[in-house]
């Protein structure tokens, strides 16, 4: 999309953001060294100074590709991101010093590894802006992205336990060292073909419809492709015991189905649907057993995770207790970066990081930082409400959504508000695949969002296909046009 | 489709509220409760950065600290292992403390608001100077008597236990408990290994982690009856009123005989010879003539049926003193059971006392009438040594005058001098006491307890004591114990011992 002189592309804004942010991340990395090790290295600047060269990076590349999306999702993300990694960096010297090893280099240990990832997923996303310049175009692909969704989600499934396995989750693909969720990257892809899927058949979905018990229910064909898609990830998920992330994907079904039709019958039957079936898995937990034994099992540990039975189960409440009781040291202001005992929490550098950053920034810190992840998701919608196709719509509102219901099942989860399930903390946890799914999801949503804020091409604010570009893409123009055969 | 998208970012600012107002919950409400909970590593870790205070007797340290490699920076230690462990108690790394460790251990830790200026001026200096030092009342040579004596012991018991207290404070000069055990295996660093120790001895059938004198309650036999002689003195008796006595005394199918015909077959007998006799007939009479209610108003008023006496410092943190108990002396429907009044008179049927409580009866007489509160905690004693708190006695409760502790005194000093305590004579000191041998399981050998005081030669009272000794075989049971009771008073007097 070329520049119109005269409109205000706020990459400058970003620009100052972005340095803001790194600053932070920089300060950061100071205390932790201070905290920690007691002094400041000569290189405790190295990790913010490599970040701010790398979303640098992708600022050009926003300039040039995107010109006017919004500014201040890459500061946040970047702040969020480089705070992470900084975390990680301390967990290393932790490790370290308790071992009585010299404190490693900056490349070294899982900080040295989120900087890496953070240079592919950057990578990644750059490509993405560059090759996609106009969201429409992924419409094309609709159906091959929904194929590709349930195929990520079912690799792990199919795949022997010894190339699939980590820590008892079957959502891998391990080849030697290296591994990769492939569901992480499904959603996106999910989102996309719900979107077209949705749009195409919006009119259809929202008038053919039969009355049951004063509720409009569309017709069984018309939304048969959607809910074939959705039932089997489910089903998937439920095997491969990752419940959170089918939560996921259930609310994500439900929303995009909502805002497609605007009827609120949808969230009602969803809602009920849900409560209902986490209802009756409780129960068969409690007396059938079976594959909904760990399900009750969860609950009782999410209701009394300091019964001292559940504390000491394999499999109990130990990582809860743990993470409350980190969060909880941590108090109003926290021990200050590097003063606190994050090892005490299993898993503090993946699921539990947000526990372990609790301990040391305190209700203050996280407070500032769930403000950070509202922010993102709150853009992130409204590029959704500003955006003038569908498709953008859907496409935008779906994955914001998405964002946001992860944070909260996986920060619902930690803190005790909600049961466990395993997810990654989006850009906080250490891992690859989470960061590359989540940059490739930001760039998406930076995407979206130059077409919502720069000018429109022809047309105005229409939700006609055709609207956004100058070269619509063809299947579009169809999106609408079903015809309502009774 | 915007309407439907604005309410999404409604819900999600709905779910971003509530995990903010259960961080608050979290971080802020339950902070205090997570930051001291029991499965909280880090309340350990920080425990042991800076030296747990000293507990010291008799300018000994009894349990000290010893520099580690590992992560727990402090080892505790305790030299003295079994001699001192039923009061000390013990501090386990992941577990609950107990004894005086778990008692004081806030001053202990330097986590007390008597160290807040010793915290402040670490706050500045960045020290980590340590809790402060707890000094006991024990008297090291009554207390390493008494551990010797009871282990000695000349009839082979194996389970026992002694306490001495000062009657004039309430101070406790000794407690031992036999068996006793090694708090340190409980302490080591390494849980596991901690863990298996404590289970060794949770599971010993002899029960080596009771600590017998305060938390064990055993029949007292005959020393009851310095209680029913209380009461008679109480109300218009004089140590030589004339009671009934005689072979046999049957009350309401309670047959009540003497411990050998040569004692007290005559149909009277006066007060004062009738302890000094041990006169099982008399004393059953006696408590049947009085009546029950006066007989548990005397016990009540000697401290039994008080659940709530601890002993440590004065301030009521301390090891908790299980509750001695005279039973109900009741038939169904709530009227009196003569039968039991007659045996619970003699400290059989259902009375239990704890040795601490006999103890206090011989303490109280001793002290004019008045019972102090026996404690542990002499001195509180900052890290820099200053001191911050000393114990001064403190009258728990008056349950006779001095006119009844007088006669009580004249009376037990004549068992000693002429009746069944001849065993706990101390060369130099008049000493009084009262021996009880209890009955209990059929067949079974009785238990011996003696309660004793013993007054120095300028008049003074210094120590009162009670030895219990469980199951001891080959006949009079509580003359081992008189002996044994003797020698930890004596060691407490400051003469002999070694």
């Amino acid at each position: 999309m070329a520049r119109i002189p005269g409109m205000k592309t706020q990459r400058n804004a970003e620009l100052g953001l972005l340095a803001f942010a790194m600053v932070l991340v920089a300060a950061y990395g100071a205390t932790v060294e201070a905290g920690r090790i007691g002094e400041i290295t000569p290189t405790f600047w190295v990790p913010a100074a490599l970040l701010s060269v790398l979303f640098l990076g992708l600022h050009f590349v926003v300039r040039y590709t995107a010109p006017y999306a919004d500014p201040v999702l890459i500061p946040a993300v970047a702040l969020i991101n480089g705070l992470g990694v900084g975390f990680l960096r301390r967990l290393d010297i932790g490790d370290a010093l308790s071992e009585k090893q010299p404190i490693p280099g900056i490349f070294s240990g899982i900080g040295g590894r989120q900087l890496a990832w953070t240079l592919i997923a950057l990578i990644l996303a750059a490509v993405l802006l560059l090759v996609v310049r106009d969201h429409k175009v992924v419409s094309r692909y609709a159906y091959t992205l929904g194929l590709t969704g349930i195929v990520l989600v079912m690799i792990p499934a199919v795949l022997p336990r010894s190339l699939s396995e980590v820590n008892g989750a079957k959502l891998w693909i391990r080849i030697g060292s290296f591994s990769i969720q492939p569901g992480e990257f499904a959603k996106i892809a999910l989102v996309s073909f719900f979107a077209y899927y949705l749009v195409r058949k919006r009119e259809v979905l929202s008038l053919a419809s039969r009355r049951v018990l004063g509720i409009d229910f569309p017709r069984g064909r018309d939304l048969g492709p959607v809910v074939t898609v959705w039932l089997l990830s489910l089903l998937v998920l439920v095997f491969e015991k990752d419940l959170g992330t089918a939560l996921l994907y259930f609310g994500l079904f439900i929303v995009t189905l909502y805002v497609a039709t605007e009827r609120s019958s949808w969230l009602i039957i969803g809602l009920l649907l849900f409560f209902g079936g986490v209802y009756v898995a409780y129960l068969l937990g409690a007396s059938v057993g079976g594959p909904f034994a760990n399900f009750y099992d969860r609950a009782q540990v999410w209701l009394n995770p300091f019964d001292s039975e559940n504390y000491e189960r394999v499999g109990g409440s130990y990582q809860l207790v743990q993470g409350l009781l980190s969060l909880g040291t941590g108090g109003l202001f926290g021990s200050g970066p590097g003063g606190g005992s994050p090892r005490f929490v299993p898993e503090v550098q993946n699921d539990f990081i947000f526990a372990g950053m609790g301990e040391e920034i305190g209700l203050f810190g996280l407070s500032a930082l769930l403000v950070l992840y509202l922010l993102i998701v709150e853009r992130g919608l409204r590029s959704a409400l500003a955006v003038r196709d569908s498709f953008g719509k859907l496409v935008a509102g779906g994955l914001s959504f998405t964002l946001g219901l992860q944070i909260f099942v996986i920060l619902g989860g930690i803190t005790g508000l909600i049961p466990l399930t395993g997810q990654t903390t989006p850009f906080l946890s250490s891992g690859g695949s989470s960061l590359m799914a989540n940059w490739l999801l930001i760039a998406m949503l930076l995407r979206i969002s130059n077409a919502a804020r720069g000018p429109a091409a022809s047309g105005g604010g229409t939700d006609r296909a055709g609207g956004g570009g100058k070269k619509a893409p063809a299947q579009l123009h169809g999106a609408m046009t079903e015809v309502i055969k009774p | 489709m915007n309407a439907p998208l604005r309410r999404a970012g409604v819900v999600i600012l709905v779910l971003f509220g509530l995990l903010f107002a259960n961080l608050n919950w979290v971080q802020a409400y339950k902070a205090d409760d997570y930051r001291t909970n029991d499965y909280n590593r880090r309340v350990v870790v920080a425990q042991y950065e800076r030296p747990r205070g000293v507990i010291e007797a008799g300018g000994q340290g009894v349990a000290t600290n010893k520099i580690t490699d590992d992560a727990l920076k402090y080892l505790r230690v305790y030299p003295r292992k079994e001699v001192y462990a039923p009061v000390l108690g013990y501090r386990p790394v992941g577990l609950a403390a107990t004894g005086i460790e778990n008692a004081e251990n806030d001053f202990l830790s330097g986590e007390s608001d008597k160290l807040f200026a010793d915290r402040v001026k670490d706050m500045f200096t960045g020290n980590n100077t340590g809790g402060g030092n707890v000094l006991l009342t024990l008297n090291t040579k009554a207390q390493e008597t008494a551990w010797k004596e009871l282990n000695d012991n000349e009839r082979n018991v194996t389970k026992g236990a002694a306490i001495a207290i000062d009657p004039r404070t309430g101070a406790v000069q000794a407690m031992v408990s036999m068996p006793s055990f090694d708090p340190n295996p409980l302490v080591s660093h390494d849980e596991k290994a901690a863990a298996a120790a404590y289970n060794k001895l949770n599971k010993d059938p002899a029960q080596p982690l009771l600590n017998r004198s305060t938390a064990e309650t055993k029949p007292p036999g005959s020393v009851f009856k310095v209680i029913v002689s209380a009461a008679a003195l109480q109300n218009g008796y004089t140590t030589e009123t004339e009671i009934e006595a005689g072979r046999e005394y049957r009350e309401s199918g309670a047959v009540i005989r003497n411990s050998e015909d040569e004692v007290c077959p005559g149909s009277q007998i006066d007060l004062k010879d009738a302890l000094t006799t041990s006169c099982n007939t008399g004393f059953a009479r006696l408590g049947v003539t009085l009546g029950r209610d006066k007989v548990l108003a005397a016990a009540k008023a000697f401290g039994f049926e008080d659940d709530q006496l601890t002993v440590g410092d004065l301030e009521g943190s301390g090891l908790p003193v299980a509750m001695s108990d005279t039973g109900k002396i009741a038939n169904p429907d709530g009227s009196v059971d003569k039968g039991a009044l007659a045996q619970s008179s003699l400290g059989q049927r259902d009375v239990r006392m704890t040795p601490l409580q006999g103890a206090l009866i011989a303490a109280t007489v001793a002290n004019g009438g008045k019972q102090m509160r026996p404690y542990l905690v002499q001195k509180l004693t900052s890290p820099d040594l200053r001191t911050i708190y000393t114990a001064k006695g403190k009258v728990l409760r008056e349950p006779i005058n001095g006119q009844v502790a007088d006669d009580l005194k004249d009376m037990m000093v004549s068992v000693v001098e002429n009746g069944t305590g001849k065993r706990a004579r101390i060369d130099g000191m008049e000493v009084g006491g009262k021996t009880g041998t209890a009955q209990n399981a059929e067949g079974a050998d009785p238990h011996g307890w003696f309660v004793g005081f013993a007054f120095n030669d300028k008049g003074e009272a210094v120590s009162a004591a009670c030895v219990m000794l469980e199951n001891v075989p080959g006949g009079h049971a509580s003359a081992e114990a008189a002996r044994i009771a003797g020698l930890i008073m004596e060691a407490a007097a400051g003469q002999g011992g070694n």
